[in-house]
């Protein structure tokens, strides 16, 4: 019996364990918990496509991806520990979804030379390249959303938002207090007041800084939350009336779970996206015939075409085509995460390239260098319809102040580098 | 003046939101006053009540993930809805059964055992159940809708606007969560004190070993203070999840009770109501006078502090019952 056992054991564990010779991304999701709702759309979109790739290519240059995924909850020790536990399987990148376990993993990655990409959040300052070998955060950054959001106010009225009263409503930790720096120096350029509203985690009771925004009347109201924290803003800003179309969230404050709770009353919501909405783009009737039909899709593909489960798509489709490069410039099918990390600076996925997988203007065109580990930080403004229970896209990409940016992701990077040790590489 | 107006209005809505910590707190006092347990279960109970009371309302296969996952099937409703109030009565009945399934799988076996061995049972409990609400609903933000009206009450902002020239904000769901917190008090009240069972309970309270001499069911009172818990929980899971859609940080108000009992003690129902009264005034108007000078964001740990305040000159909160233990 115990030989058995013993065999099935085994059996089980090489089942289990990605082969050494596939492309191992592993995905540590978050499906549990407070934030459980969030974690879930994103996980599913990101595990399709690579099933999609699977399934209808062999891969990537002939190789299958393995996407094992790992539970953190959102929770920073357990990411870590999901980090620890898989980093030694072969694993290329890490996307842990969230800003928290990003901070702890930027130190490891550097010592274990392993890829993390965190695309539209963690670190910001992870954009310069020069001290942030191994972090990559394109599309776009915290900063760069605040700075489109400003952009975004400004063209409505007509350049000027001199003598407006702006107010950030931002969840109480490092993810929510990153726009504050960009916001102020937008301020003293533009002439506008801001005020700065923290709501702690988790963000079910706002009573108290609504009835500070309701008294203060600001002209618009920008949103840096996650989870419950936004339902329940979106929920009293309504209750006080403020006018949605007044109200702008960053892209984590921009999902189908944000507005639906609130009903009827949501409508008119704005929200940044760095990617399209909706299902009207070719690669969902694929993934439709080769991972939902087969019934392959991940949760049983009840998310397909939500933004979280777009954005999660999205990313997958970056790392994916990163590895393509990575392969290309290395001449092998199997990469070791330096030469990812080599595809990752050399990648530009272009219009054309987007159009060709199937995902015409989704996103904005991203070109990576050594120095430059965020793209143009270009991004674009939704608006939600109830009626329609649907997004709508209402602006094209546009591109953020790097007048105010860059200067202030220098002076974040160089301090880190200073703090951790690092040289800057020569780029 | 308008400031004046302004900190009234805090006070107001610190007191409406006083009563939405209170409903989460009255659970928790039920089963301690009873048997003594603190139980960690009591936020996850209402989230598991309102997970239910929205499959029920909403026509929701339970445990579809799993059947489809299982057969390559993919039901996930029976094709219909079912009234609020009647899917109100069918997750009382839910809670009941649970609260009956809790008794003779956790606590029955559990008799006799220290009080810290019965709280890590509900640890375990908190845990368990909320996995099966995953499971068995799944992970999804679900609309609550059983007919509460939510939003700024236009009559009261019109007359104060009348009256003061100030229009004052209360949100109408706080009026009725406070309608129905003084219902639920009343009835758990006019309960304990003019029911056979709900002497039995006050029986059991005061003295496990007396109510057993006297022919009391311990097992019968635990499945009944249990199904009661269940049922407050599921009145604040409502209110709570029409607030902001149901979700799994709603096992978290179970944060915003703890202060509450702390002040109130945990042994008086009237004192997790005026505990939570205290709660909700004392961390609004700290936010609303002090906030601002330290950054603001002060309400989760002001409720702490101001709970430990009290606990140094009256440890057994303002209602509880001194417990003098003696070697």
């Amino acid at each position: 019996m115990k030989p058995k056992l013993t065999a099935l054991v085994v059996a089980g564990m090489m089942a289990a364990a990605p082969a050494m010779a596939d492309l191992v991304v592993p995905n540590m999701s978050y499906r549990t918990g407070a934030y459980g709702a969030n974690g879930t759309q994103y996980a599913d979109g990101f595990n399709d496509y690579f099933t999609l790739l699977n399934e209808r290519d062999g891969g990537i240059g002939g190789e299958k991806i393995q996407v094992p995924e790992c539970e953190t909850a959102y929770n920073t020790e357990k990411g870590v520990e999901c980090y620890e536990a898989t980093k030694d399987t072969g694993a290329l990148i890490y996307n842990p979804l969230s800003t928290g376990i990003t901070y702890q993993l930027i130190p490891k990655v550097a010592v274990d030379k392993k890829v993390l990409y965190t695309p539209g959040y963690g670190r910001t300052s992870g954009k310069n390249g020069k001290v942030f070998e191994w972090v990559f955060n394109a599309p776009a950054n915290y900063w760069d959303g605040a700075s489109v959001a400003i952009k975004y106010l400004l063209d409505e009225n007509g350049g000027d938002l001199s003598g407006k009263k702006i107010a950030l409503v931002y969840h109480n930790s490092a993810y929510g207090k990153e726009p504050i720096r960009t916001l102020q120096g937008l301020a003293e350029k533009h002439g506008f007041s801001l005020s700065e509203i923290p709501i702690d985690a988790p963000g079910q009771e706002q009573k108290s800084q609504w009835l500070q925004i309701r008294r203060d009347r600001p002209d618009y109201v920008i949103m840096y939350g996650w989870g419950v924290m936004n339902q329940a803003a979106i929920q009293e800003a309504a209750n006080i009336r403020f006018p949605m179309e007044n109200f702008i969230g960053i892209w984590w404050s921009g999902s189908e779970v944000d507005v639906m709770p609130v009903g009827a009353k949501a409508d008119g919501y704005k929200a940044l996206t760095f990617h399209g909405v909706g299902k009207d783009y070719p690669v969902y009737d694929e993934l439709q015939e080769y991972v939902i039909d087969p019934g392959k899709a991940s949760q049983g593909g009840e998310h397909v075409g939500s933004v979280l489960y777009s954005r999660g798509m999205y990313a997958a489709l970056v790392i994916s085509e990163a590895i393509r490069k990575a392969q290309e410039l290395a001449g092998v099918s199997e990469i070791t995460p330096e030469q990812l990390r080599d595809g990752f600076e050399q990648l530009d996925i272009t219009p054309e390239r987007l159009e060709e997988l199937g995902l015409p203007d989704f996103g904005p065109e991203i070109k990576l260098s050594c120095d430059n580990h965020g793209g143009s930080g270009m991004a674009r403004m939704q608006q939600w319809d109830a009626e329609a229970k649907a997004w709508n896209l209402i602006s094209e990409f546009t591109e953020p102040d790097q007048e105010i940016i860059a200067p202030l992701i220098a002076e974040d990077s160089e301090a880190y580098a200073k703090e951790a040790g690092i040289t800057p590489r020569d780029c | 003046m308008d400031q004046m107006f302004f900190a009234a209005e805090v006070l107001l809505n610190g007191l409406m939101t006083g009563v939405m910590y209170a409903l989460v707190a009255l659970g928790f006092v039920l089963i301690f006053k009873a048997s003594g347990v603190f139980n960690y279960a009591q936020g996850v109970l209402a989230l598991f009540a309102a997970l239910t009371l929205v499959g029920i309302q909403q026509g929701q296969v339970p445990f579809a993930h799993m059947i489809n996952a299982m057969f390559g099937t993919h039901i996930e409703h029976f094709g219909w809805t079912v009234p609020s109030v009647l899917a109100i009565l069918l997750t009382g009945a839910v809670m009941v059964l649970l609260a009956f399934l809790i008794e003779k799988l956790v606590l029955q076996h559990l008799i006799g055992q220290a009080p810290i061995i019965l709280f890590m049972a509900t640890i375990g409990l908190a845990y368990f159940l909320e996995g099966l609400g995953d499971v068995m609903w799944g992970a999804d933000i679900k609309n609550l809708d059983v007919g509460l009206p939510q939003g700024i009450s236009e009559t009261i902002e019109t007359a104060t606007a009348e009256w003061f020239g100030y229009g004052f904000f209360i949100d109408r769901l706080d009026i009725w969560a406070t309608l129905i917190a003084a219902l639920l008090v009343a009835a758990l009240v006019g309960f304990a004190q003019y029911t056979k069972q709900g002497r039995a309970m006050r029986a059991v309270a005061d003295d496990h070993q007396a109510a057993l001499s006297v022919g009391i069911s311990l097992r019968f009172i635990w499945v009944m203070v249990w199904s009661i818990a269940g049922f407050v929980a599921l009145v604040a899971g409502v209110m709570w999840g029409t607030k902001s859609g149901v979700q799994f940080s709603l096992s978290l108000i179970a944060l915003k009770a703890l202060p509450v009992l702390m002040l109130g003690g945990f042994t008086s129902i009237p004192g997790a109501i005026v505990g939570g009264l205290v709660i909700g005034v004392g961390e609004k108007l700290f936010e609303f006078f002090v906030g601002p000078m330290i950054g603001g964001a002060t309400e989760n740990w002001f409720a702490y502090v101001l709970a430990l305040l009290f606990l140094v000159f009256r440890p057994q909160g303002l209602f509880g019952e001194r417990i003098i233990e003696r070697v």
